[in-house]
Protein backbone atom coordinates (compact mmCIF):
# COMPACT_ATOMS: atom_id res chain seq x y z
CA UNK A 1 0.00 0.00 0.00
CA UNK A 2 0.81 3.80 -1.39
CA UNK A 3 1.64 5.09 2.71
CA UNK A 4 0.28 8.61 3.46
CA UNK A 5 0.99 11.06 0.53
CA UNK A 6 -0.30 13.64 3.22
CA UNK A 7 3.01 12.31 5.56
CA UNK A 8 5.30 13.25 3.00
CA UNK A 9 4.41 16.57 2.07
CA UNK A 10 6.64 17.88 4.35
CA UNK A 11 9.43 15.43 4.38
CA UNK A 12 12.77 17.07 3.69
CA UNK A 13 13.51 17.04 -0.63
CA UNK A 14 16.00 14.26 -1.33
CA UNK A 15 15.62 15.21 -5.05
CA UNK A 16 15.41 18.46 -6.78
CA UNK A 17 15.17 19.16 -10.57
CA UNK A 18 15.14 22.91 -11.62
CA UNK A 19 14.31 23.49 -15.46
CA UNK A 20 17.02 20.95 -16.70
CA UNK A 21 18.09 20.93 -20.11
CA UNK A 22 19.90 18.83 -21.81
CA UNK A 23 20.80 18.13 -25.66
CA UNK A 24 22.28 15.47 -27.58
CA UNK A 25 24.25 17.67 -29.93
CA UNK A 26 20.81 18.64 -32.22
CA UNK A 27 18.60 16.90 -30.20
CA UNK A 28 16.76 18.42 -27.32
CA UNK A 29 16.17 15.12 -25.27
CA UNK A 30 15.44 17.01 -21.62
CA UNK A 31 13.03 20.90 -22.18
CA UNK A 32 13.48 22.08 -18.85
CA UNK A 33 12.51 19.22 -16.71
CA UNK A 34 11.00 20.35 -12.91
CA UNK A 35 10.96 17.95 -10.26
CA UNK A 36 10.85 17.36 -6.89
CA UNK A 37 11.12 14.46 -4.67
CA UNK A 38 10.69 14.02 -0.85
CA UNK A 39 11.78 11.69 1.38
CA UNK A 40 10.58 8.51 1.22
CA UNK A 41 8.74 8.77 -1.83
CA UNK A 42 8.40 6.92 -4.67
CA UNK A 43 7.91 8.85 -7.97
CA UNK A 44 7.52 6.65 -11.32
CA UNK A 45 7.56 8.31 -14.84
CA UNK A 46 5.69 6.43 -17.46
CA UNK A 47 5.88 8.03 -20.85
CA UNK A 48 6.95 6.62 -24.42
CA UNK A 49 10.08 5.60 -26.09
CA UNK A 50 12.86 8.25 -26.83
CA UNK A 51 10.61 10.76 -24.47
CA UNK A 52 13.86 11.69 -22.50
CA UNK A 53 13.12 9.21 -18.86
CA UNK A 54 16.47 7.80 -19.41
CA UNK A 55 18.71 10.73 -19.84
CA UNK A 56 17.04 12.04 -16.74
CA UNK A 57 17.93 9.20 -14.64
CA UNK A 58 21.33 9.71 -15.94
CA UNK A 59 21.42 13.12 -14.99
CA UNK A 60 20.59 12.72 -11.50
CA UNK A 61 23.41 10.71 -11.53
CA UNK A 62 25.98 12.56 -13.68
CA UNK A 63 26.69 10.09 -16.08
CA UNK A 64 25.90 12.76 -18.66
CA UNK A 65 26.36 16.10 -17.87
CA UNK A 66 23.27 19.27 -18.57
CA UNK A 67 23.27 21.75 -20.33
CA UNK A 68 21.03 24.16 -18.47
CA UNK A 69 19.33 24.16 -15.10
CA UNK A 70 20.56 22.29 -11.90
CA UNK A 71 20.14 18.99 -10.31
CA UNK A 72 20.00 18.40 -6.54
CA UNK A 73 20.32 15.48 -4.58
CA UNK A 74 19.88 16.40 -0.94
CA UNK A 75 21.57 19.67 -0.82
CA UNK A 76 24.51 18.84 -3.25
CA UNK A 77 24.66 20.07 -6.74
CA UNK A 78 25.07 17.10 -8.88
CA UNK A 79 27.97 17.52 -11.03
CA UNK A 80 28.62 21.40 -10.76
CA UNK A 81 29.54 23.44 -8.04
CA UNK A 82 28.24 27.49 -7.94
CA UNK A 83 30.74 30.17 -8.14
CA UNK A 84 30.89 33.81 -8.80
CA UNK A 85 27.05 32.80 -10.45
CA UNK A 86 28.32 30.19 -12.62
CA UNK A 87 28.62 26.34 -12.33
CA UNK A 88 31.81 24.82 -13.01
CA UNK A 89 32.04 21.35 -13.40
CA UNK A 90 33.34 19.30 -10.23
CA UNK A 91 36.54 17.44 -10.08
CA UNK A 92 35.77 13.83 -11.37
CA UNK A 93 36.47 12.77 -7.45
CA UNK A 94 33.99 14.63 -5.93
CA UNK A 95 31.38 13.50 -8.80
CA UNK A 96 31.99 10.05 -8.01
CA UNK A 97 31.57 10.99 -4.44
CA UNK A 98 28.26 12.49 -5.29
CA UNK A 99 27.33 8.85 -6.88
CA UNK A 100 27.03 7.45 -4.02
CA UNK A 101 24.32 9.41 -3.16
CA UNK A 102 21.85 7.55 -5.54
CA UNK A 103 21.69 3.70 -6.58
CA UNK A 104 20.81 2.81 -9.53
CA UNK A 105 19.48 0.07 -11.67
CA UNK A 106 19.83 -1.02 -14.88
CA UNK A 107 17.45 -2.63 -17.71
CA UNK A 108 19.89 -4.91 -18.26
CA UNK A 109 20.67 -5.64 -14.78
CA UNK A 110 24.82 -4.81 -15.98
CA UNK A 111 26.12 -6.93 -13.10
CA UNK A 112 29.75 -7.65 -13.32
CA UNK A 113 30.14 -10.78 -15.06
CA UNK A 114 32.89 -12.20 -13.64
CA UNK A 115 32.20 -11.89 -10.15
CA UNK A 116 29.98 -13.79 -7.86
CA UNK A 117 26.46 -12.28 -6.45
CA UNK A 118 27.89 -12.19 -3.66
CA UNK A 119 31.42 -10.03 -4.61
CA UNK A 120 28.96 -7.98 -7.17
CA UNK A 121 27.39 -6.73 -4.01
CA UNK A 122 30.34 -6.49 -1.90
CA UNK A 123 32.49 -4.71 -4.68
CA UNK A 124 31.24 -1.29 -4.29
CA UNK A 125 31.33 -0.80 -0.20
CA UNK A 126 34.97 -2.65 0.06
CA UNK A 127 37.05 -1.31 -3.05
CA UNK A 128 35.21 2.20 -3.35
CA UNK A 129 34.02 3.09 -0.73
CA UNK A 130 36.95 1.50 1.63
CA UNK A 131 34.55 -0.16 4.23
CA UNK A 132 36.27 -3.21 6.03
CA UNK A 133 35.27 -6.01 4.53
CA UNK A 134 34.06 -8.49 7.16
CA UNK A 135 31.53 -5.79 8.08
CA UNK A 136 30.36 -5.48 4.15
CA UNK A 137 29.96 -9.01 3.45
CA UNK A 138 27.71 -9.55 6.36
CA UNK A 139 25.62 -6.86 5.30
CA UNK A 140 25.97 -8.00 1.75
CA UNK A 141 24.67 -11.63 2.49
CA UNK A 142 21.83 -9.78 4.50
CA UNK A 143 20.85 -8.01 1.31
CA UNK A 144 21.08 -10.92 -0.90
CA UNK A 145 18.81 -13.10 1.87
CA UNK A 146 16.53 -9.74 1.81
CA UNK A 147 16.09 -9.80 -2.15
CA UNK A 148 15.66 -13.69 -1.33
CA UNK A 149 18.89 -15.01 -3.29
CA UNK A 150 20.41 -16.03 0.32
CA UNK A 151 21.33 -19.38 -1.75
CA UNK A 152 22.73 -17.41 -4.65
CA UNK A 153 25.58 -15.74 -3.03
CA UNK A 154 28.47 -17.82 -4.78
CA UNK A 155 26.37 -17.91 -7.83
CA UNK A 156 27.99 -15.76 -11.50
CA UNK A 157 25.54 -13.84 -13.03
CA UNK A 158 25.53 -16.32 -16.03
CA UNK A 159 24.39 -18.69 -13.86
CA UNK A 160 21.39 -17.28 -12.81
CA UNK A 161 17.65 -16.07 -14.43
CA UNK A 162 17.03 -12.56 -15.26
CA UNK A 163 14.66 -11.82 -12.30
CA UNK A 164 17.88 -13.05 -9.79
CA UNK A 165 20.74 -11.24 -11.90
CA UNK A 166 18.56 -7.88 -11.20
CA UNK A 167 17.44 -8.48 -7.53
CA UNK A 168 21.41 -9.13 -6.97
CA UNK A 169 21.93 -5.54 -9.15
CA UNK A 170 19.37 -4.23 -6.50
CA UNK A 171 20.82 -5.40 -3.55
CA UNK A 172 24.14 -4.29 -5.08
CA UNK A 173 22.56 -0.71 -5.69
CA UNK A 174 21.28 -0.86 -2.09
CA UNK A 175 24.86 -2.18 -0.32
CA UNK A 176 25.94 1.31 -0.76
CA UNK A 177 23.77 2.79 1.26
CA UNK A 178 22.15 5.39 -1.09
CA UNK A 179 19.80 8.38 -0.51
CA UNK A 180 17.80 7.53 -3.53
CA UNK A 181 17.30 4.31 -5.75
CA UNK A 182 17.41 5.26 -9.54
CA UNK A 183 15.40 2.49 -11.39
CA UNK A 184 15.51 2.63 -15.02
CA UNK A 185 12.97 0.14 -16.82
CA UNK A 186 14.35 -2.79 -14.31
CA UNK A 187 11.74 -5.55 -15.62
CA UNK A 188 11.62 -4.70 -19.20
CA UNK A 189 14.10 -6.99 -20.19
CA UNK A 190 12.31 -9.80 -18.04
CA UNK A 191 10.66 -12.94 -19.04
CA UNK A 192 7.26 -11.99 -17.98
CA UNK A 193 6.64 -14.79 -15.29
CA UNK A 194 10.09 -13.18 -13.38
CA UNK A 195 8.48 -9.57 -13.56
CA UNK A 196 6.75 -10.69 -10.29
CA UNK A 197 9.64 -11.20 -8.11
CA UNK A 198 11.68 -8.08 -9.02
CA UNK A 199 8.52 -5.70 -8.66
CA UNK A 200 8.00 -7.85 -5.09
CA UNK A 201 11.19 -6.52 -3.87
CA UNK A 202 10.77 -3.01 -4.97
CA UNK A 203 7.53 -2.78 -3.36
CA UNK A 204 9.11 -3.91 0.26
CA UNK A 205 11.66 -1.12 -0.43
CA UNK A 206 9.24 1.28 -1.17
CA UNK A 207 7.26 0.43 1.89
CA UNK A 208 9.92 0.66 4.17
CA UNK A 209 10.51 4.37 3.06
CA UNK A 210 12.69 4.28 0.49
CA UNK A 211 13.32 7.27 -1.55
CA UNK A 212 13.02 5.63 -5.17
CA UNK A 213 12.11 7.02 -8.89
CA UNK A 214 10.80 4.37 -10.94
CA UNK A 215 11.02 4.63 -14.75
CA UNK A 216 8.49 2.17 -15.55
CA UNK A 217 5.93 0.85 -18.36
CA UNK A 218 4.02 -1.41 -15.18
CA UNK A 219 0.93 0.79 -14.90
CA UNK A 220 0.27 -1.60 -11.52
CA UNK A 221 3.13 -1.42 -10.37
CA UNK A 222 2.84 2.19 -10.43
CA UNK A 223 -0.47 1.98 -8.83
CA UNK A 224 -0.01 0.01 -5.87
CA UNK A 225 3.91 1.51 -4.81
CA UNK A 226 3.57 4.97 -6.20
CA UNK A 227 2.88 8.19 -4.61
CA UNK A 228 2.99 10.30 -7.48
CA UNK A 229 3.49 9.82 -11.08
CA UNK A 230 4.98 11.63 -13.78
CA UNK A 231 4.14 11.58 -17.95
CA UNK A 232 7.10 12.42 -19.77
CA UNK A 233 6.75 13.63 -23.57
CA UNK A 234 9.31 15.23 -25.80
CA UNK A 235 11.78 16.18 -23.13
CA UNK A 236 9.22 17.97 -21.22
CA UNK A 237 7.13 16.32 -17.86
CA UNK A 238 3.56 17.44 -19.30
CA UNK A 239 1.47 15.54 -16.28
CA UNK A 240 2.26 15.05 -12.62
CA UNK A 241 0.24 14.25 -9.69
CA UNK A 242 -0.66 11.45 -7.15
CA UNK A 243 -1.05 7.95 -8.59
CA UNK A 244 -4.01 7.13 -8.32
CA UNK A 245 -5.51 10.60 -9.38
CA UNK A 246 -2.97 10.70 -12.59
CA UNK A 247 -3.91 6.80 -13.23
CA UNK A 248 -7.28 7.01 -13.39
CA UNK A 249 -8.07 10.67 -14.29
CA UNK A 250 -5.35 12.14 -16.25
CA UNK A 251 -6.23 15.49 -17.65
CA UNK A 252 -4.23 16.05 -20.32
CA UNK A 253 -5.31 13.98 -23.66
CA UNK A 254 -1.59 12.54 -24.81
CA UNK A 255 -1.70 10.51 -21.08
CA UNK A 256 -5.16 9.40 -21.70
CA UNK A 257 -4.05 7.94 -25.01
CA UNK A 258 -0.35 7.15 -23.90
CA UNK A 259 -2.36 4.83 -20.47
CA UNK A 260 -5.26 2.95 -23.07
CA UNK A 261 -1.76 2.13 -25.16
CA UNK A 262 -0.25 0.68 -21.87
CA UNK A 263 -3.21 -1.01 -20.50
CA UNK A 264 -4.35 -3.15 -23.22
CA UNK B 1 2.56 -41.36 -46.95
CA UNK B 2 2.45 -45.19 -48.15
CA UNK B 3 4.61 -47.43 -46.30
CA UNK B 4 6.96 -49.33 -48.93
CA UNK B 5 5.99 -52.89 -48.26
CA UNK B 6 2.66 -52.08 -49.76
CA UNK B 7 0.63 -53.00 -46.92
CA UNK B 8 -0.53 -49.73 -45.52
CA UNK B 9 0.74 -49.67 -42.22
CA UNK B 10 2.11 -46.18 -41.64
CA UNK B 11 4.77 -46.84 -39.17
CA UNK B 12 5.34 -42.95 -38.10
CA UNK B 13 1.05 -42.54 -37.56
CA UNK B 14 0.73 -46.39 -35.59
CA UNK B 15 1.26 -44.31 -31.98
CA UNK B 16 -1.72 -41.84 -32.88
CA UNK B 17 -4.31 -44.40 -33.20
CA UNK B 18 -3.00 -46.09 -29.41
CA UNK B 19 -3.42 -42.55 -28.04
CA UNK B 20 -6.94 -42.37 -28.65
CA UNK B 21 -7.50 -46.01 -28.10
CA UNK B 22 -6.11 -46.53 -24.70
CA UNK B 23 -3.36 -44.57 -22.70
CA UNK B 24 -0.43 -46.15 -24.24
CA UNK B 25 2.42 -43.93 -24.80
CA UNK B 26 2.40 -42.62 -28.04
CA UNK B 27 5.28 -43.67 -29.58
CA UNK B 28 5.49 -47.05 -28.40
CA UNK B 29 6.36 -49.32 -31.34
CA UNK B 30 2.81 -51.17 -31.99
CA UNK B 31 3.14 -55.09 -33.90
CA UNK B 32 -0.02 -55.16 -35.88
CA UNK B 33 -0.10 -59.19 -37.03
CA UNK B 34 2.96 -59.84 -34.71
CA UNK B 35 5.52 -57.94 -36.76
CA UNK B 36 7.58 -55.27 -35.60
CA UNK B 37 7.29 -51.80 -37.06
CA UNK B 38 10.36 -50.30 -36.38
CA UNK B 39 12.82 -50.89 -38.72
CA UNK B 40 16.81 -51.69 -38.36
CA UNK B 41 18.91 -48.50 -38.64
CA UNK B 42 21.90 -48.57 -42.01
CA UNK B 43 24.40 -46.27 -41.43
CA UNK B 44 25.95 -44.52 -45.20
CA UNK B 45 29.07 -46.50 -45.63
CA UNK B 46 32.05 -44.18 -46.07
CA UNK B 47 34.22 -46.43 -48.79
CA UNK B 48 36.71 -43.36 -49.93
CA UNK B 49 37.47 -42.41 -46.50
CA UNK B 50 38.41 -45.60 -45.64
CA UNK B 51 40.84 -45.68 -48.62
CA UNK B 52 42.47 -42.33 -48.18
CA UNK B 53 43.27 -43.63 -44.85
CA UNK B 54 45.27 -46.56 -46.01
CA UNK B 55 46.37 -43.97 -48.69
CA UNK B 56 48.25 -41.83 -45.77
CA UNK B 57 49.43 -44.29 -43.73
CA UNK B 58 50.83 -46.20 -46.38
CA UNK B 59 52.73 -42.69 -47.39
CA UNK B 60 53.64 -42.14 -43.99
CA UNK B 61 55.16 -45.28 -43.13
CA UNK B 62 57.36 -44.51 -46.61
CA UNK B 63 58.31 -41.46 -45.22
CA UNK B 64 59.38 -42.74 -41.84
CA UNK B 65 61.26 -45.97 -43.74
CA UNK B 66 63.04 -43.42 -45.78
CA UNK B 67 64.12 -41.48 -42.83
CA UNK B 68 65.17 -44.34 -40.80
CA UNK B 69 67.41 -45.60 -43.67
CA UNK B 70 68.41 -42.17 -44.82
CA UNK B 71 72.40 -43.26 -44.59
CA UNK B 72 73.27 -39.42 -45.02
CA UNK B 73 71.00 -38.32 -41.88
CA UNK B 74 73.08 -39.52 -38.37
CA UNK B 75 70.06 -40.06 -35.68
CA UNK B 76 72.86 -40.61 -33.40
CA UNK B 77 74.22 -36.91 -33.80
CA UNK B 78 70.37 -35.67 -33.31
CA UNK B 79 70.48 -37.75 -29.99
CA UNK B 80 73.34 -36.46 -28.75
CA UNK B 81 73.00 -33.03 -29.38
CA UNK B 82 69.37 -33.15 -27.80
CA UNK B 83 70.43 -32.63 -24.48
CA UNK B 84 73.89 -30.86 -25.15
CA UNK B 85 74.65 -28.71 -22.50
CA UNK B 86 74.75 -25.49 -25.02
CA UNK B 87 71.84 -26.37 -26.25
CA UNK B 88 69.83 -26.70 -23.82
CA UNK B 89 71.21 -23.07 -22.70
CA UNK B 90 70.00 -22.15 -26.45
CA UNK B 91 66.11 -23.89 -25.29
CA UNK B 92 65.99 -21.70 -21.50
CA UNK B 93 67.14 -18.41 -23.84
CA UNK B 94 65.00 -18.27 -26.24
CA UNK B 95 61.95 -19.13 -23.47
CA UNK B 96 63.16 -15.82 -22.04
CA UNK B 97 63.29 -13.59 -24.52
CA UNK B 98 59.94 -14.82 -25.37
CA UNK B 99 58.77 -14.15 -22.20
CA UNK B 100 60.92 -11.12 -21.79
CA UNK B 101 58.93 -9.76 -25.26
CA UNK B 102 55.51 -11.25 -24.22
CA UNK B 103 55.62 -9.18 -20.65
CA UNK B 104 56.69 -6.19 -22.98
CA UNK B 105 54.35 -6.00 -25.52
CA UNK B 106 51.58 -6.84 -23.01
CA UNK B 107 52.79 -3.92 -21.02
CA UNK B 108 52.92 -1.62 -23.96
CA UNK B 109 49.67 -2.90 -25.97
CA UNK B 110 47.46 -2.24 -22.82
CA UNK B 111 49.28 1.39 -22.41
CA UNK B 112 48.46 2.18 -26.58
CA UNK B 113 45.29 0.09 -26.28
CA UNK B 114 43.74 2.29 -24.25
CA UNK B 115 45.70 5.38 -25.66
CA UNK B 116 43.56 4.56 -29.19
CA UNK B 117 40.14 4.15 -26.93
CA UNK B 118 40.89 7.47 -25.75
CA UNK B 119 38.88 10.24 -26.17
CA UNK B 120 42.18 12.70 -26.07
CA UNK B 121 42.72 13.18 -29.39
CA UNK B 122 46.78 13.85 -28.74
CA UNK B 123 46.80 10.81 -26.74
CA UNK B 124 44.81 8.47 -29.64
CA UNK B 125 47.22 9.97 -32.34
CA UNK B 126 50.15 8.89 -30.68
CA UNK B 127 49.06 5.52 -30.09
CA UNK B 128 47.71 5.09 -33.67
CA UNK B 129 51.80 6.40 -35.09
CA UNK B 130 53.33 3.78 -32.68
CA UNK B 131 50.89 0.99 -34.25
CA UNK B 132 51.90 2.39 -37.83
CA UNK B 133 55.54 2.71 -37.10
CA UNK B 134 56.01 -0.71 -36.07
CA UNK B 135 53.47 -2.83 -37.70
CA UNK B 136 54.47 -0.94 -41.10
CA UNK B 137 58.17 -2.05 -40.67
CA UNK B 138 59.45 -5.72 -40.42
CA UNK B 139 60.67 -7.14 -37.40
CA UNK B 140 64.55 -7.81 -38.92
CA UNK B 141 64.55 -3.94 -39.54
CA UNK B 142 63.97 -3.52 -36.22
CA UNK B 143 65.82 -5.83 -34.47
CA UNK B 144 69.00 -4.13 -36.72
CA UNK B 145 67.84 -0.60 -35.70
CA UNK B 146 67.73 -1.45 -31.74
CA UNK B 147 71.41 -3.18 -32.13
CA UNK B 148 72.84 -0.66 -33.85
CA UNK B 149 71.78 2.22 -31.99
CA UNK B 150 75.04 3.63 -31.39
CA UNK B 151 75.76 4.78 -34.52
CA UNK B 152 73.29 7.42 -34.35
CA UNK B 153 73.01 7.39 -30.18
CA UNK B 154 77.06 6.73 -29.43
CA UNK B 155 75.85 7.63 -25.84
CA UNK B 156 73.10 7.55 -23.50
CA UNK B 157 72.30 9.39 -20.74
CA UNK B 158 69.07 9.81 -18.90
CA UNK B 159 69.87 11.36 -15.56
CA UNK B 160 69.99 8.82 -12.75
CA UNK B 161 68.58 6.29 -14.97
CA UNK B 162 71.09 4.60 -17.60
CA UNK B 163 74.54 6.19 -18.26
CA UNK B 164 77.14 4.88 -20.11
CA UNK B 165 78.46 4.67 -23.69
CA UNK B 166 75.37 2.73 -26.28
CA UNK B 167 77.55 -0.43 -27.72
CA UNK B 168 78.18 -1.45 -23.91
CA UNK B 169 74.53 -0.75 -22.92
CA UNK B 170 72.61 -2.46 -25.77
CA UNK B 171 73.48 -6.20 -25.40
CA UNK B 172 71.99 -8.42 -28.08
CA UNK B 173 69.23 -9.80 -25.19
CA UNK B 174 68.34 -5.54 -25.26
CA UNK B 175 68.43 -5.19 -28.84
CA UNK B 176 66.05 -8.35 -29.14
CA UNK B 177 64.08 -7.46 -26.11
CA UNK B 178 63.36 -3.82 -27.55
CA UNK B 179 62.96 -5.23 -30.79
CA UNK B 180 60.90 -8.30 -30.39
CA UNK B 181 58.53 -6.27 -27.53
CA UNK B 182 58.14 -3.00 -29.21
CA UNK B 183 56.90 -4.65 -32.28
CA UNK B 184 54.36 -6.96 -30.11
CA UNK B 185 53.31 -4.21 -27.96
CA UNK B 186 52.00 -2.54 -31.41
CA UNK B 187 50.34 -5.62 -32.56
CA UNK B 188 49.06 -5.97 -29.03
CA UNK B 189 47.72 -2.76 -28.52
CA UNK B 190 45.01 -3.45 -31.38
CA UNK B 191 43.88 -6.61 -29.80
CA UNK B 192 43.64 -4.87 -26.53
CA UNK B 193 41.79 -2.58 -28.43
CA UNK B 194 39.09 -4.80 -29.86
CA UNK B 195 39.01 -6.90 -26.47
CA UNK B 196 38.16 -3.51 -24.94
CA UNK B 197 35.15 -2.42 -27.54
CA UNK B 198 33.69 -6.00 -27.34
CA UNK B 199 32.84 -5.27 -23.23
CA UNK B 200 29.54 -3.47 -23.08
CA UNK B 201 29.47 0.13 -22.08
CA UNK B 202 26.65 -0.71 -19.37
CA UNK B 203 29.23 -2.35 -17.59
CA UNK B 204 31.57 0.91 -16.99
CA UNK B 205 28.09 2.50 -17.01
CA UNK B 206 27.38 0.48 -13.92
CA UNK B 207 31.08 0.72 -12.19
CA UNK B 208 30.56 4.75 -12.93
CA UNK B 209 27.29 4.53 -10.76
CA UNK B 210 29.49 2.77 -7.80
CA UNK B 211 31.13 6.30 -7.80
CA UNK B 212 34.39 4.32 -9.01
CA UNK B 213 37.05 5.95 -10.97
CA UNK B 214 37.87 5.71 -14.55
CA UNK B 215 41.29 3.73 -13.53
CA UNK B 216 39.37 1.30 -11.29
CA UNK B 217 36.77 0.15 -13.67
CA UNK B 218 39.37 -0.38 -16.48
CA UNK B 219 41.50 -2.56 -13.97
CA UNK B 220 38.88 -3.94 -12.39
CA UNK B 221 35.79 -4.53 -14.72
CA UNK B 222 36.96 -3.63 -18.18
CA UNK B 223 39.86 -5.28 -18.55
CA UNK B 224 39.33 -8.44 -17.08
CA UNK B 225 36.51 -8.69 -19.02
CA UNK B 226 38.38 -7.97 -22.22
CA UNK B 227 41.20 -10.51 -21.36
CA UNK B 228 39.11 -13.05 -22.00
CA UNK B 229 38.09 -12.69 -25.69
CA UNK B 230 41.68 -10.97 -25.97
CA UNK B 231 43.71 -14.20 -24.24
CA UNK B 232 43.30 -16.85 -27.38
CA UNK B 233 45.14 -13.87 -29.46
CA UNK B 234 47.58 -13.64 -26.93
CA UNK B 235 48.22 -17.39 -26.75
CA UNK B 236 48.46 -17.12 -30.80
CA UNK B 237 51.12 -14.20 -30.49
CA UNK B 238 53.05 -15.84 -27.53
CA UNK B 239 53.22 -18.99 -30.03
CA UNK B 240 54.33 -16.89 -33.15
CA UNK B 241 56.67 -15.20 -30.62
CA UNK B 242 58.92 -18.46 -29.65
CA UNK B 243 59.85 -19.08 -32.87
CA UNK B 244 60.52 -15.63 -33.96
CA UNK B 245 62.34 -15.22 -31.79
CA UNK B 246 65.07 -17.07 -34.14
CA UNK B 247 65.69 -14.10 -36.15
CA UNK B 248 67.92 -12.88 -33.31
CA UNK B 249 70.17 -15.31 -33.96
CA UNK B 250 71.08 -12.60 -36.62
CA UNK B 251 71.97 -9.79 -34.03
CA UNK B 252 74.72 -12.54 -32.28
CA UNK B 253 71.95 -13.58 -29.53
CA UNK B 254 72.52 -17.27 -29.40
CA UNK B 255 69.12 -18.65 -28.25
CA UNK B 256 68.20 -21.85 -29.32
CA UNK B 257 68.68 -21.19 -33.34
CA UNK B 258 71.60 -19.91 -33.16
CA UNK B 259 73.12 -22.40 -31.28
CA UNK B 260 72.08 -24.98 -33.38
CA UNK B 261 73.50 -22.99 -36.34
CA UNK B 262 77.03 -22.07 -34.42
CA UNK B 263 77.49 -26.08 -33.96
CA UNK B 264 76.93 -26.92 -37.49
CA UNK B 265 79.01 -24.23 -39.02
CA UNK B 266 81.45 -25.92 -36.71
CA UNK B 267 80.95 -30.09 -37.83
CA UNK B 268 78.31 -29.78 -40.87
CA UNK B 269 75.89 -31.90 -39.79
CA UNK B 270 73.05 -29.24 -40.65
CA UNK B 271 70.00 -30.83 -40.79
CA UNK B 272 70.52 -33.31 -37.81
CA UNK B 273 71.01 -30.16 -35.42
CA UNK B 274 68.04 -28.11 -37.28
CA UNK B 275 66.14 -31.50 -36.11
CA UNK B 276 67.49 -30.57 -32.85
CA UNK B 277 65.79 -27.38 -32.81
CA UNK B 278 62.53 -27.98 -34.32
CA UNK B 279 62.37 -31.12 -31.79
CA UNK B 280 62.56 -28.45 -29.29
CA UNK B 281 60.37 -25.62 -30.81
CA UNK B 282 57.86 -28.42 -31.22
CA UNK B 283 57.94 -29.07 -27.23
CA UNK B 284 58.09 -25.96 -25.84
CA UNK B 285 54.62 -24.79 -28.38
CA UNK B 286 53.12 -27.84 -26.57
CA UNK B 287 53.87 -26.71 -23.55
CA UNK B 288 52.88 -23.59 -24.14
CA UNK B 289 49.28 -24.62 -25.53
CA UNK B 290 48.72 -26.61 -22.46
CA UNK B 291 49.47 -23.37 -20.38
CA UNK B 292 47.11 -21.63 -22.72
CA UNK B 293 44.76 -23.46 -22.02
CA UNK B 294 44.61 -22.93 -18.30
CA UNK B 295 44.88 -19.27 -18.06
CA UNK B 296 41.87 -19.33 -20.43
CA UNK B 297 40.23 -21.15 -18.38
CA UNK B 298 40.84 -19.07 -15.16
CA UNK B 299 39.60 -15.93 -17.12
CA UNK B 300 36.80 -17.33 -18.07
CA UNK B 301 35.37 -17.88 -14.69
CA UNK B 302 31.63 -16.72 -14.47
CA UNK B 303 31.22 -17.83 -18.14
CA UNK B 304 31.06 -21.46 -18.34
CA UNK B 305 26.88 -21.95 -18.26
CA UNK B 306 26.40 -24.81 -20.42
CA UNK B 307 30.05 -25.34 -21.46
CA UNK B 308 31.07 -28.39 -22.83
CA UNK B 309 34.34 -30.09 -21.80
CA UNK B 310 37.27 -28.94 -24.64
CA UNK B 311 38.91 -31.99 -26.19
CA UNK B 312 42.14 -30.74 -24.81
CA UNK B 313 40.60 -30.42 -21.16
CA UNK B 314 39.42 -34.01 -21.18
CA UNK B 315 42.66 -35.15 -22.45
CA UNK B 316 44.64 -33.23 -20.33
CA UNK B 317 42.49 -33.79 -17.05
CA UNK B 318 42.54 -37.99 -17.90
CA UNK B 319 46.33 -37.50 -18.22
CA UNK B 320 46.87 -35.80 -14.54
CA UNK B 321 44.39 -38.26 -13.11
CA UNK B 322 46.83 -41.06 -14.56
CA UNK B 323 50.03 -39.24 -13.23
CA UNK B 324 48.79 -38.73 -9.92
CA UNK B 325 47.14 -42.32 -9.83
CA UNK B 326 50.58 -44.04 -10.57
CA UNK B 327 52.43 -41.47 -7.92
CA UNK B 328 49.98 -42.58 -5.35
N1 LIG C 1 24.27 9.28 -25.99
C1 LIG C 1 23.33 9.74 -26.82
N2 LIG C 1 23.67 10.35 -27.96
C2 LIG C 1 22.74 10.83 -28.81
N3 LIG C 1 21.41 10.76 -28.60
C3 LIG C 1 21.00 10.16 -27.48
C4 LIG C 1 21.92 9.61 -26.52
N4 LIG C 1 21.21 9.08 -25.50
C5 LIG C 1 19.91 9.29 -25.80
N5 LIG C 1 19.77 9.93 -26.97
C6 LIG C 1 18.52 10.34 -27.59
O1 LIG C 1 17.77 10.99 -26.61
C7 LIG C 1 16.39 10.68 -26.75
C8 LIG C 1 15.85 10.23 -25.42
O2 LIG C 1 16.48 9.03 -25.05
P1 LIG C 1 16.13 8.27 -23.70
O3 LIG C 1 16.94 7.04 -23.70
O4 LIG C 1 16.30 9.20 -22.56
O5 LIG C 1 14.61 7.93 -23.89
P2 LIG C 1 13.66 7.03 -22.98
O6 LIG C 1 12.51 7.88 -22.61
O7 LIG C 1 14.44 6.40 -21.90
O8 LIG C 1 13.18 5.94 -24.00
P3 LIG C 1 13.02 4.36 -23.83
O9 LIG C 1 11.65 4.12 -23.28
O10 LIG C 1 13.14 3.85 -25.23
O11 LIG C 1 14.11 3.89 -22.94
C9 LIG C 1 16.27 9.65 -27.83
O12 LIG C 1 15.83 10.31 -29.00
C10 LIG C 1 17.67 9.15 -28.01
O13 LIG C 1 17.90 8.83 -29.34
MG1 LIG D 1 15.14 4.44 -21.48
Amino acid sequence: MPSDRASKEGNRTVVECHAVVKSFASVHVLRAVDLEVKESEVLCILGPSGAGKSTLLRCINHLEGIDGGWIKVTDQIIGYELRGGKLHELSERAVRRQRGLCGMVFQHFNLFPHFTALQNVMLGPVEILKEPRGEVEARSRLLLDRVGLASKVSAYPSQLSGGQQQRVAIARALAMNPRVLLFDEPTSALDPEVVGEVLRVMLELAEEGRTMIVVTHEVGFAREAADRVAFMFDGRITEIGLARAVLEKPSEARTAEFLSHVLV
Amino acid sequence: MRSHDGTGEQPGRSGSTSLTADSAPPFEPSSAGGRTSTYEIVRRKHPWRFAAAIAVLLLLALLAYGAANAHQLHWSVTGHYLFNRSVLTGVLRTLEITAAAMLLGLALGVIFGIMRSSHNPVLRGVAWLYVWAFRGTPIILQLFLWFNLALIFPRIDIPGIVRGTTVNLITPFLAALLGFGINEGAYMSEIIRGGLLSVPPGQTEAALSLGASHAWTTRRIVLPQAFRVILPAIGNDTLQMLKLTSLAAFISFNELFGTTESIYYANSEVIELLLVAGAWYLVASSVLSVVQYYVERKFGRGFQRGRQQALVERVVLRAMVRLRTRAV
